[in-house]
């Protein structure tokens, strides 16, 4: 059946530079510390130096009695617990009774300047009970002496405990042709954005409180806040400036946003809180460090039979997004193969650290990096090239995977074609010389969630508001959180090209709650998806009114006109038209300024199973990547040359951005192949800086080769699906697949530094297997 | 304030007098004392290059420079760089490659890249990458800046 060739569009699918480019190349956007307000404090944390420990008394009379001292607040004030899960509150703004980790906030002080504001914090004392260090998350998987949190499983410091079966494991394993095992240990790694959490906050005399803070989910804060502060949601104005990055590390409601507020509160003044670098390793919430133990099992054709998987979780102090992690480190290990038969266990353990939680392709690295190894594996086992196995197991476009996630675009044999002819992956893969490796690494990720986490009362989880006034300027607002990804320019870009006119015309609002319609904000990959949905409807409202003006003027009926640019005009008779300004003056006579909303929810999606809807997204992405690497086996050191990344994004929208996600996501994929690493020694964070944290340097970046190959999405906007963390999955997998290519040695733990490399070859070699002659 | 308090030195092309004690960091002296925000503050410890500005024309991290060593000197910030209307090539080649995303890291990044095509105007990868390597960017892998320089190169006469 021949289907017609997809539409193509004036503005969107071309290379649209950031429409806030020229503010961010010049200094002039404006970030939280940027801003300044009348009479500002200054806030400051006393953060716990112990690991765990019982707060017997908090004596801050000395840092009270301090001139220059205004407020100082400990975890008794505005005790109600919270988190970003409404299931799992478990989080004040300042500890009560316990400290949990290293960095704990115990106390703040609100004072003149900053030096007052250190020494009141240095006279703080403090009389604690310590209490046992669970560092270890194995240790916690049983009863314990002291529960890092009361709501652990039956006395142990498990937060959370998935179990899921489908169809029989135990049976297909027995009749597999060959099985394999990985299990693989994770080290925490973190999101590393360049701008340090800030935020401020000014309560006011009318009873209104105001927070500007460097935030991905503006409206998640605005519920904390006025949950542990208790004060209504209208009486609370939440503005986000720009954001200097997140990776997930700012979608949390943070408790030091809500202590901000609460100083604030408590003093009548406004007060910022801004972090130093060492603030922002302690609060983390980065990917969870994490022991998987997967097996899979193929048939004698390569076909995948089953998975059996277990995962142990580090979580650290809080739940933050945990009990999401738990699921998606099992959920997410399926897709983009078809597996009819799935066992999983996850146990995400709280431990006296600081807190894991949403990095970006959260719950579906770690668990993708075993995935794939054991592929590689298989595919060597059964004599099967590791691009025909994955070809041979693809999910077929409108199907159901065994946990019922409904599958409805894919193009991953497309990626995996492009991906194999542009890497000459059949004249490379084992036939390059010793220390020179090519490796396969695939993808699949959410397309945005199909459940916001707070869904009642029910609601759109996008809204996006229009107004255009007679000087021809579209002002959108909605509180989707533009950090850095382009989604401002792409929220434009879809208004301009619905309406026909040239994208200086749209100004995109900064998102402030008083004005802003709901949005749930960036995180899990969402925001193309339903805010692009939701602008297009918006547009498209308000097209309707305006080709209705043009109509009238031009005594046709609406059906007989289209938009073009900056103009409407007759289908057929392009002299017979209006312009966009002639045709909003005329709209614009019985009512003034148009407005139109547009909003987007998606539909009921996943089976009726405990935990079912964990995973269920509106559509999802796929990618193969190759890698090429080659190794040094006198250092063990090892460069990624090139990476060719095929991905299924849907439509790209705006291909510069789609790039950059690819291009920043491989670049952090690397950072957790190449060294990138939260180093504990017991439950202290030994390297809490950029300087001991590395994270890749130009030099280390491989050269990139993007293959856009996906097609129409069905319910995307305009076609198109997420592009900005499962680009970063097959990354990992990739490159640790083509080591073995080069070297033949298996890693299946992250990070692999040089030291494990120059071991892994000493082993080989003592083991006698020689590797391409070696 | 007493004299040996006062600090004089030239900013972005103008003589500047400013109180200024001892301990006084110059991206405090710049952000809060001269409210010119544009140079970022990512780390206080000299390893992300947010802060960069260019000292006596060389990019240095004011981070670590004590404001009381510009005495006398010619400090030029992200502000100094940017021409009064429009952008400079560097900044117009950043827009249009979309080597900014989050931007926090971008003006440290445009003031080096201006520093090194004044003494370079047609560098290659290698250089740009040497002369980029005290600055990160956790959102672009770098590509895009580096090609956004190497196209600013292109442009020079």
């Amino acid at each position: 059946m021949a289907s017609s060739p997809p539409p193509s569009y004036r503005l969107l699918g071309g290379k649209i530079p950031y429409v806030e480019g020229p503010l961010k190349v010049t200094g002039r956007a404006e970030y939280t510390d940027d801003i300044q307000r009348p009479g500002m404090l200054v806030g400051r944390l006393l953060r716990s130096p112990w690991p765990h420990a019982r707060l017997r008394s908090i004596d801050t009379s000395a840092a009270r009695a301090l001139p220059g001292v205004h407020a100082v607040l400990t975890g008794d004030r505005y005790p109600i617990p919270f988190g970003v899960l409404p299931i799992t509150h478990d989080e004040t703004a300042i500890a009560v009774d316990k400290a949990r980790y290293i960095g704990d906030i115990i106390a703040a002080v609100a004072a003149a300047d900053e030096p007052t504001a250190e020494r009141a914090i240095s006279l703080i004392r403090v009389d604690v009970e310590p209490l046992p260090e669970y560092a270890d998350p194995r240790v916690g998987t049983s009863k314990v002496a002291e529960p890092i949190h009361s709501r652990g499983l039956l006395g142990s410091n498990i937060q959370k405990e998935v179990v899921q079966h489908f169809g029989n494991v135990d049976s297909v394993f027995a009749q597999a042709a060959h099985t394999v095992r990985v299990r693989g240990n994770f080290a925490g790694v973190t999101h590393a954005f360049t701008e340090p959490m800030a935020t401020i906050a000014e309560a006011t005399p009318d009873g209104r409180l105001t927070v500007w803070s460097a935030t991905q989910v503006p409206h998640y804060l605005h519920r904390a806040l006025s949950e542990v502060l208790e004060i209504p949601m209208h009486r609370i104005r939440v503005i986000k400036p720009e954001v200097g990055g997140g990776f997930g590390g700012k979608s949390d409601p943070l408790p030091h946003e809500i202590v901000c507020a609460a100083l604030s509160l408590e003093t009548g003044r406004p007060v910022k809180i801004l972090f130093d670098r060492e603030d922002v390793f302690y609060t983390n919430h980065g990917r969870h460090p994490t022991q998987n133990d997967v097996r899979i099992a193929i048939d004698p054709d390569g076909r995948i039979l089953g998975y059996d998987i277990e995962a142990l979780i580090d979580g650290g102090a809080w739940s933050s997004f945990g009990t999401v992690t738990t699921y998606y480190n099992g959920v997410l290990a399926m897709g983009p193969y078809r597996v009819p038969n799935f066992r999983y266990r996850g146990r995400r353990v709280y431990t006296t650290k600081p807190p894991s939680g949403a990095m970006r392709a959260h719950g579906g690295t770690n668990i993708r990096y075993s995935v794939e190894v054991a592929l590689d594996m298989l595919a060597e086992k059964a004599g099967i090239d590791p691009f025909d196995l994955r070809s041979r197991n693809a999910l077929p476009p409108n199907s159901k995977t065994v946990n019922e996630f409904r599958i409805t675009s894919t193009s991953f044999l497309k990626c995996l074609a492009a991906a194999r002819d542009r890497s000459g992956w059949d004249e490379k893969y084992r036939k390059l010389p010793y220390g020179q490796g090519v490796g396969l690494g695939c993808g699949f990720y959410i397309s945005g969630s199909n459940s916001p986490i707070h869904f009642t009362p029910k609601m759109p989880q996008s809204t996006v508001h229009l107004k255009v006034d007679m000087d021809g300027g579209i002002a959108v607002h909605s509180m989707q959180a533009d950090i850095g990804q382009g989604s401002n320019t792409l929220l434009a870009a879809i208004v301009a090209e619905v309406l026909g006119v040239d994208l200086d015309r749209v100004h995109v609002q900064r998102v402030d709650s008083d004005v802003s319609p709901i949005d749930i904000g960036s995180y899990s990959s969402r925001v193309t998806f339903m805010m692009g949905n939701a602008a297009r409807a918006a547009a498209e409202e308000l097209r309707a009114k305006l080709v209705a003006a043009a109509a009238a003027l031009l005594d046709r009926s609406p059906d007989a006109l289209e938009v073009v640019h900056e103009r409407i005009q007759e289908k057929g008779h392009p002299e017979v038209g209006v312009t966009f300004l002639t045709a909003l003056h005329r709209a614009m006579e019985s009512a003034g300024a148009l407005t139109a909303s547009g909003s987007f929810n998606t539909s009921a999606l996943g089976g009726s199973f405990k935990g079912a809807r964990a995973g269920t997204a509106p559509a999802y992405s796929f990618a193969a990547y190759v890698a090429q690497t080659e190794v040094d086996d006198e250092t063990g050191e090892y460069r990624v040359s090139k990476i060719w990344a095929a991905f299924d994004c849907g439509r790209a929208l705006n291909r510069l951005a789609v790039e950059g996600q690819i291009e920043g996501s491989i670049h952090m994929g690397l950072g957790q192949v190449m060294g990138e690493s939260m180093n504990y020694r017991g439950g202290r964070l030994f390297n809490p800086s950029l300087l001991e944290y590395k994270i890749p340097m130009p030099q280390q970046m491989p050269d990139v080769e993007i293959l856009l190959v996906g097609d129409d999405d069905p319910e995307g906007p305009f076609g198109a699906k997420e592009a900005g963390e499962g680009p970063l999955i097959a990354t990992l997998p990739a490159i640790g697949n083509a080591l073995y290519d080069a070297v033949g040695v298996r890693f299946s733990d992250l990070p692999i530094t040089p030291d494990k490399v120059l071991k892994g070859i000493d082993q080989r070699r003592a083991e006698g297997r020689p590797w391409k002659g070696r | 304030m007493s004299s040996p308090d006062l600090l004089r030195f030239r900013l972005n092309g103008h003589p500047v007098e400013v109180a200024c004690g001892a301990p006084r960091i110059l991206l405090d002296l710049v952000r809060e004392d001269l409210g010119l925000t544009g140079t970022k503050r990512g780390c206080d410890l000299g390893t992300c290059g947010c802060c960069t500005v260019l000292l006596d024309g060389r990019p240095t991290l004011s981070c670590l420079t004590l404001a009381r060593l510009v005495e006398g000197r010619e400090v030029t910030t992200i502000e100094g760089v940017t021409p009064p209307h429009g952008l400079s090539p560097v900044q117009r080649a950043f827009v249009e490659y979309g080597a900014t995303q989050c931007g926090f890291c971008t003006p440290g990044f445009i003031v080096t890249a201006t520093a090194l095509l004044r003494d370079t105007p047609h560098p290659d990868r290698a250089e740009i990458e040497r002369a980029i390597s005290g600055n990160l960017c956790r959102c672009t892998g770098y590509r895009k800046i580096v090609e956004a320089i190497e196209a600013a190169g292109r442009e020079a006469p």
